[in-house]
């Protein structure tokens, strides 16, 4: 098996313009690998989803894809408050998300759903007061 | 029907990518929000939004968008519009509304995606 190819990105908080900027970067990274379009789609999405939460909730982060010939795994690793009922934030249309978000296009409550719909595997691990890590894998 | 053809059917502006009005869309999709876009993905799609800020750019680029309408008239400004052309998407508005604007675009033949 060859090394996994690693790319590491630092989200930072607050700043609503530039988030999805380490999305966009991995999207051309894996269009440059000739990864198959289906799959680049699927990991732009979740990560552009997770991206978005992490600039919203959480205090930024740090984001962490690794790229095998088997599969794309994205570690999205937040310092944020934590989510205190994961099944419920499962749910679409659940937000928590203030209305001066919603006015930007998000909070829909689509954002956890939507990264579940489009990979194929997804783990949350959330401590409240200390941070949420989720664990997605797109196969190839 | 082709990138054009939308922008005949709905009178629209052609802000950028010009260049780019002979490209086929087969799909089309109307929403201020940007996560109910990414829940629908369906290749060689038009996006119609009222919202405007650079949100709605990387939400197209995401979903590999052919076209997007500002409808009601809205105007992106030049950092949105920079963005748009360094990915090569077609950006148009229209004055009419939302609702309009995609029954405009459904009667000329242009479908949403499965339920």
């Amino acid at each position: 098996m060859t090394d996994a190819i690693v790319l590491k990105y630092e989200i930072s908080p607050d700043d609503f313009t530039r988030a999805g900027e380490a999305s966009s970067d991995v999207k051309g990274k894996l269009k440059q690998m000739r990864v198959a379009p289906e799959a680049i789609r699927k990991v732009a999405i979740a990560m552009y989803e997770g991206e978005i939460n992490m600039v919203i909730h959480a205090k930024g982060g740090e984001i962490t894809v690794e790229i095998t010939p088997e599969q794309i795994r994205m570690i999205l690793a937040d310092v944020g408050p934590g989510i205190p009922d994961v099944e419920l934030a499962m749910k679409a249309g659940y937000s928590t998300a203030p209305d001066e978000v919603r006015n930007l296009g998000f909070g829909a409550g689509m954002g956890l759903p939507n990264m579940k719909k489009y990979t194929d595997t997804m783990e949350i691990e959330t401590e409240l007061g200390v941070g949420t890590t989720i664990t997605m894998t797109v196969n190839l | 029907m082709t990138a054009k053809d939308v922008q005949d059917v709905l009178k629209c502006r052609v802000l950028t990518g010009e260049e780019f009005l002979d490209r086929e869309v087969r799909s089309a999709c109307g929403s201020d929000m940007m996560s109910d876009v990414l829940a629908f993905s369906k290749d060689h799609s038009v996006l119609l939004t009222g919202l405007c800020n650079p949100q709605v750019i990387r939400t197209a680029e995401m979903l590999d968008i052919v076209c997007l309408i500002f409808v009601r008239g809205k105007k992106p400004d030049d950092t949105i519009l920079a963005m748009a052309k360094e990915r090569d998407l077609i950006v148009m508005a229209t004055g009419h509304r939302m609702f309009s604007a995609c029954g405009m675009l459904y009667q000329a033949g242009l479908r949403g995606g499965a339920i």
